[in-house]
């Protein structure tokens, strides 16, 4: 409810109690006697013109009063009996009643004017204008992976079951990724190539793990091509057992040197 | 000259070749084999202080042979003869001094003494020493060696000496001597695998190649002048980092190598010998032909594992199979040149196969249980030594020999680790072979029965040891 609003209903209840009273005098006197005659008006001197009412600023609000510069704030005003209302701070002249927003880039107090026959009336807000903090420093752009890093840090193994190099499942997941990564980063490095290298565990011959060795990356190299990697980027390479991952004697450790792995070329 | 030599050497190796089945057999049925008494040798003057190691050194090399056994010092007679004129006989049954039944009857019951002295002479280690047959009734019939050795005024004199003067003695015996041969082996003693040398009682341990990579799988040709090996060569980007890089060490863990490629180095000069690899993502040597002039290799190239023959400049290759498998490992036989042995995965796990030398007539020969690998044939082609998986766990080989005729196979090692690669000996009768049963990965020989093993290497892991004639 607006504050114009809320005179208006004082200004209604005060009559109806009026009403209500002089009703209720009425109905008491069962024998009411002839009423006087009413006095002559105190005030009514009807001769004398009636003065223009005052012009009054009902209200003038400014919402949110506290912004950050940049951001808007809306002032709302009402305003009776006037004729001329302007609004300082560049809002300039406006009607009666309204709303206008306003962007402020430093705190401002507004003043609102308003001038009519019987007067005038002025009131201010002030909206508070903060700087906003300072961006927060724009973390520096991640340094930008190698074409090597990328790979190191996100390549999979591919492993194979003993003496064998056909793909299993897994390392069929495994090369799936690998082959995504690798057409990402030949997309983006034109000179980079790719080893494929094949491992095996201790138990083989060295002989015999050389040859299986490089069916295992000759596998995976025929996997990657498969699935949309260039054969030209890629290189295989037996290791056979010369490069294990991991030396225990148990089968945890075999099972991680039997793959194919990835690495950068020249 | 060097041909000379070259030519003898083959001459011995055939002569051997057909005592070493003689001798594979008495190997085999020990207590037969004869038996030498070895008295300590005396030396004069300043070459005494050099008999504690020469008399080691001859006791070891007659001991190691497997070819004698020697009878133990403590039965000897206190009578010691040091030169033929020592021997008296005896009068009408009254002993004169040393004779030859003090050493043919109990408790020596020796069949030849081993005796004789050394002395310093114009800066010279000499020796002089004699085998005698203890069984002949004379001493003019009974000497079989009487030589004089010259040697320098040191240990390195002594035992060469000693040596020269076992290997006379073991040629009594119809041995093959194992005089100048060496055993080529691969180390990792320098943080790199490279091939190294050294004599055949581990000795005299050499650095042969420096690579600065992984270098494997040496053999030596029959005529003992060149090697072949298996290397992955250092790509130049690698090679260009500079030596005080942070990061050098780290650079050595991710050498940039080439795939896997086979080399030919000369052993006289120590050079690099052209040889054109195929074009293929792995070649590896395995064996020289017969005449030195072959080399026998496998490869990826063709689209699979198999076996070829070159030449000595990679030229001229042959195909020699044509599974889709992998084959690996041939090894011809020295005797014939006319059968391959070779390891193949056809079959399921790797076994050994044989085949002629065009490819045909392929043949199993091993049972098909476990994992038969690295087999080598005998220097008289009957008998193949190779590793088997046979009643052990993946992985741990023992040492087998096969008769290749009737496929009848003995165990020479019983579960000690790890036991791979033997390979014969010139001799016929020795085996040098890789263990872990020490731990690390050692190179050992023994006798083709089992016995008689010694430990060669100790620093760092050794193994694919090949036994190479000496050339001299």
């Amino acid at each position: 409810m607006t504050e114009r609003e809320r005179s208006h209903a004082y200004q209604f209840r005060a009559a109806v109690l009026a009403l209500m009273f002089t009703l209720f005098l009425a109905g008491c006197k069962k024998t009411p006697p002839p009423p006087p005659p009413p006095p002559p008006p105190a005030a009514s001197a009807p001769t004398a013109p009636t003065p223009p009412a005052r012009a009054t600023i009902n209200s003038f609000t400014a919402e949110p009063s506290s912004i950050e510069r940049g951001q808007a704030s809306t002032l709302s005003w009402s305003i009776s009996n006037a004729t001329d209302m302007t609004i300082s701070g560049g809002v300039g002249a406006v009607q009666s009643q309204g709303q206008r927003q306003v962007f402020p880039t430093s705190t401002t107090t507004f003043t609102l004017t308003a001038n009519g026959p019987g007067g005038s009336d002025t009131r201010t807000v002030t909206v508070n204008v903060s700087t906003p903090p300072p961006p927060p420093p724009t973390a520096p752009p991640p340094p930008r992976l190698s074409s090597s890093d990328l790979l190191q840090q996100q390549a999979q193994d591919a492993y194979f079951d003993y003496d064998k190099s056909d793909v299993r499942s897994d390392a069929r997941d495994a090369l799936t990724k690998d082959a995504t990564l690798l057409r990402q980063i030949f997309a983006q490095d034109p000179n980079f190539t790719v080893v494929v290298e094949g491992h095996c565990d201790e138990r083989g011959s060295a002989e015999y793990n050389l040859a299986l060795g490089d069916r295992r990356a000759s596998s995976a190299r025929d996997l990657l091509v498969q699935l949309g990697v260039p054969a030209d980027r890629l290189k295989t390479i037996s290791y056979g057992k010369e490069r294990p991952q991991c030396t225990e004697a148990n089968e945890e450790c075999w099972q991680k040197n039997r793959r194919a792995h990835l690495s950068p070329g020249q | 000259m060097k041909r000379i030599l070259v030519l003898g050497t083959i001459v011995i190796g055939c002569l051997g070749s057909a005592w070493a089945q003689q001798v594979v057999g008495e190997v085999n049925k020990r207590g037969e084999k004869p038996k030498i008494a070895v008295p300590d040798f005396r030396g004069g003057g300043d070459a005494q202080r050099l008999m504690d190691v020469f008399n080691r050194t001859l006791a070891g090399e007659l001991q190691n042979s497997g070819q004698v056994n020697l009878v133990a010092k403590t039965l000897y007679p206190l009578r010691v003869p040091q030169q033929p004129q020592d021997f008296r006989p005896p009068l009408n049954g009254q002993s004169q001094g040393p004779w030859l039944t003090d050493w043919s009857g109990p408790p020596v019951n020796a069949n030849y003494l081993a005796f004789g002295y050394t002395a310093v002479q114009t800066n010279q280690l000499i020796l002089s020493g004699w085998l005698y047959d203890v069984a002949q009734s004379s001493a003019s019939s009974a000497q079989l060696v009487g030589k004089v050795y010259l040697g320098t005024v040191d240990e390195d004199g002594a035992r060469k000496v000693a040596r020269e003067f076992a290997a006379d003695i073991l040629k009594q015996f119809g041995a093959v001597s194992l005089l100048g041969s060496h055993i080529y082996f691969v180390s990792d003693r320098t943080g790199h695998k490279e091939i190294w040398s050294m004599n055949y009682d581990g000795t005299d341990q050499k650095q042969f190649t420096s690579y600065r990579t992984i270098t494997n799988f040496p053999v030596v040709a029959p005529d003992g002048t060149k090697i072949a090996f298996t290397t992955y060569p250092l790509l130049a980007s690698s090679k260009a980092a500079a030596p005080n890089d942070p990061r050098a060490a780290l650079n050595q863990q991710r050498q940039n190598l080439g795939q896997p490629q086979i080399f030919v180095h000369s052993l006289e000069t120590g050079r690099k010998l052209v040889y054109y690899n195929q074009q293929a993502s792995m070649n590896a040597a395995s064996d020289f032909m017969p005449d030195s002039r072959h080399l026998l290799i496998y490869s990826s190239a063709g689209g699979g594992y198999s076996i070829y023959e070159t030449d000595l400049d990679g030229g001229s290759i042959q195909r020699l199979t044509h599974s889709s498998a992998i084959d690996v490992e041939p090894k011809v036989n020295p005797k014939t040149g006319a059968d391959i042995v070779f390891v193949s995965g056809r079959g399921g796990m790797p076994q050994i196969y044989k085949m002629n030398i065009d490819g045909t007539d392929v043949s199993r020969l091993t049972t098909g249980e476990g994992e038969a690998v690295n087999p080598c044939w005998s220097p008289d082609g009957q008998h193949i030594a190779f590793a088997w998986t046979r009643g052990f766990e993946p992985g741990n080989y023992n040492i087998f020999v096969m008769d290749v005729a009737t496929r009848e196979v003995v165990q020479l090692t019983h579960g000690a680790g790890r036991n791979e690669n033997p390979v014969w000996a010139p001799d016929g009768v020795h085996l040098v072979f890789s263990s872990t049963r020490a731990g690390r990965t050692e190179i050992y020989t023994m006798l083709a029965d089992g016995t008689n093993v010694q430990q060669l290497t100790n620093q760092g892991n050794n193994e694919k040891p090949v036994w190479a004639k000496g050339i001299q």
